[in-house]
């Protein structure tokens, strides 16, 4: 692609060569993980030490730390699985359509995590355990994307075209949730139950707000660290028999 | 604040602790799976690899 | 040949095919109208409650019978090989794919139609709604077959692909399963429902622009 600077095109081509990449993901992780777990106990700390109970939902509101990054998470994910199948498709990079698939099991965990924590913060306040509610309802479909594209990837042997097809319906997805989303929010509002959400806090106190966003970056890194790890699986198995694998191997021996 | 009544959590034990333990077991499961794996197929290729110089 | 010809001809062979195996299409209808009797059947026949079930039964039917019928848009034509002959074509897939879908529709789809009112009177939907019911149908169901070329193109290679066409395909289906039947729902009970008809046509239209696109790239990966 002509109108990508030449340095630019010249560092993606190297930093996406399987060896490099691999070696890269080595050095990054420990640090990586450091930063994880700083925020993580920060977040923590503040989430559920710090932060005072909430005069309306008591303690039970300490959920939204894990509930609401987790949601954040499950549709940041999915973009990035777009944003990995449009470079796959357009530039054939082998690395983005390994890091899309390595993130599908990162995002449907977030999805599922957004559901059980879901889940378990209704319980109190609405006195059943599922509630037809917006944000449940389309975390629920998001749900059903991401064991798509898993199980699509499974299903086709050969895994450049399997990588291809997965990449088109990230692309397609993508398209979709916004849609899905506001029906999905327009149908709520013509349901409406006897039960008003009471997930969506517009107004939030700063020693609450802090520790959310502290447990959402934490997240984003997890994320990263996740992935890189599931990515250099993904890059052995596809690479068994290439040169330096069998370097890595003997380095190891 | 003591050790129990934060455990306690104003009542809400019984929901926000299994929130955390899910999420947990999900991110933990998540992270170290492709550890896993990874270290049984470099042991295998490493056996592998082992075979073919022998021969 | 030109490409609208070309476009033409791809819609009358297919219409061609489907007519020369007429009682595979009438399929989809039966199945239409046996789901929908299934309902009465399972809870209950109580009026008021079928009468408010009426929009979301028949939808959720309409549903099941496109997906139950797209197996049929690509299947023969991989397996005979003239998926790939279209491939080398010169004219460009996108359009070629299109004609299909259309094709696809006219068999499968807009039969639907004819049965709508027999169902609507099954389920004691009010006769206001009636008109409602058609344009969503006439709106919807070619929203169905286009989302669902995409699911078909992605897995016409495997060889059994049907369990996961339907993980693939039904949750893109969603927001036409809302609009259309809460639009018959709000013509029950007699409100406007210009916003829900507008939003399929928007979507309609652009699903008809931008669906061969991606539906073209997958039958490339699934054809190699």
């Amino acid at each position: 692609m002509s109108w990508i600077p030449a340095p630019v095109s010249r560092f993606f081509h190297r930093t996406s060569s399987p060896p490099h990449f691999y070696a890269l993901a080595d050095r990054f992780i420990p640090w990586l993980t450091v930063i994880f777990l700083l925020l993580l106990g920060a977040g923590l700390y503040g989430g559920l030490y710090l932060a005072p109970t909430d005069y309306q939902q008591g303690d039970s509101y300490r959920i939204i730390y894990i509930h609401v990054p987790a949601a954040w998470m499950s549709l940041f994910i999915y973009v990035m699985m777009a944003v990995m199948g449009g470079i796959a498709l357009i530039w054939r990079m082998k690395l983005a359509e390994v890091m899309l698939i390595s993130s599908a099991p990162i995002g449907a965990g977030f999805t599922f995590v957004a559901l059980v924590t879901g889940s378990l913060w209704g319980k109190p306040m609405w006195g059943t355990w599922w509630v037809w509610d917006a944000r449940l309802t389309s975390e629920l479909i998001l749900l059903f994307l991401y064991l798509g594209v898993i199980s699509l990837y499974g299903a086709i042997e050969e895994k450049r075209a399997a990588a291809r097809a997965v990449s088109i319906l990230a692309l397609v997805g993508v398209v979709n949730i916004p849609i899905i989303h506001y029906s999905v929010q327009w149908w709520n509002t013509l349901h409406q139950g006897p039960t008003v959400s009471k997930m969506d806090k517009p107004s939030i106190h700063v020693s609450m707000l802090v520790p959310l966003l502290l447990m959402a970056v934490a997240f984003k890194f997890y994320y990263l660290i996740a992935v890189l790890q599931a990515a250099k699986l993904e890059l052995l198995k596809r690479e068994t028999s290439s040169q330096w694998v069998k370097a890595l191997l003997e380095k190891q021996a | 604040m003591s050790w129990e009544s934060f455990l306690y959590m104003g009542g809400y034990a019984l929901y926000v602790w299994p929130a955390y333990g899910v999420t947990a077991l999900v991110l933990l499961g998540n992270l170290f799976w492709p550890v896993w794996q990874r270290r049984q197929l470099l042991r295998q290729l490493t056996i592998k690899q082992k075979r073919s110089q022998v021969r | 040949m030109p490409i609208i010809q070309a476009f033409w001809a791809i819609i009358r062979r297919d219409l061609l095919l489907a007519f020369r195996r007429r009682a595979e299409m009438a399929n989809p209808l039966f199945f239409f109208v046996l789901v929908v009797t299934l309902f009465p059947l399972a809870v209950g026949a109580q009026p008021n409650l079928l009468r408010a079930m009426a929009p979301g039964v028949i939808w959720v039917s309409a549903l099941l019978a496109a997906l139950l019928s797209l197996d049929s848009l690509f299947r023969s034509d991989f397996d005979d090989g003239s998926l790939e002959q279209m491939l080398l074509s010169p004219h460009a897939l996108s359009v070629l794919v299109l004609g299909k879908i259309i094709a696809h529709w006219l068999v499968t789809g807009l039969p639907l139609l004819l049965v709508a009112p027999l169902l609507a009177v099954f389920l004691g939907l009010p006769e206001q709604a009636m008109g409602t019911l058609w344009l969503t149908l006439i709106l919807a169901t070619p929203l169905l077959s286009l989302i669902g070329a995409i699911g078909v193109a992605l897995t016409v290679g495997l060889r059994r692909g049907g369990m996961l066409l339907s993980l693939l395909v039904l949750p893109l289906y969603v927001p036409v399963l809302i609009f259309a039947s809460g639009a018959v729902d709000r013509a029950a009970s007699g409100l406007p429902v210009d916003a829900q008809l507008n939003i399929l046509t928007a979507m309609l239209l652009s699903a008809l622009v931008l669906v061969p696109l991606p539906t073209a790239a997958a039958l490339k990966m699934s054809v190699n």
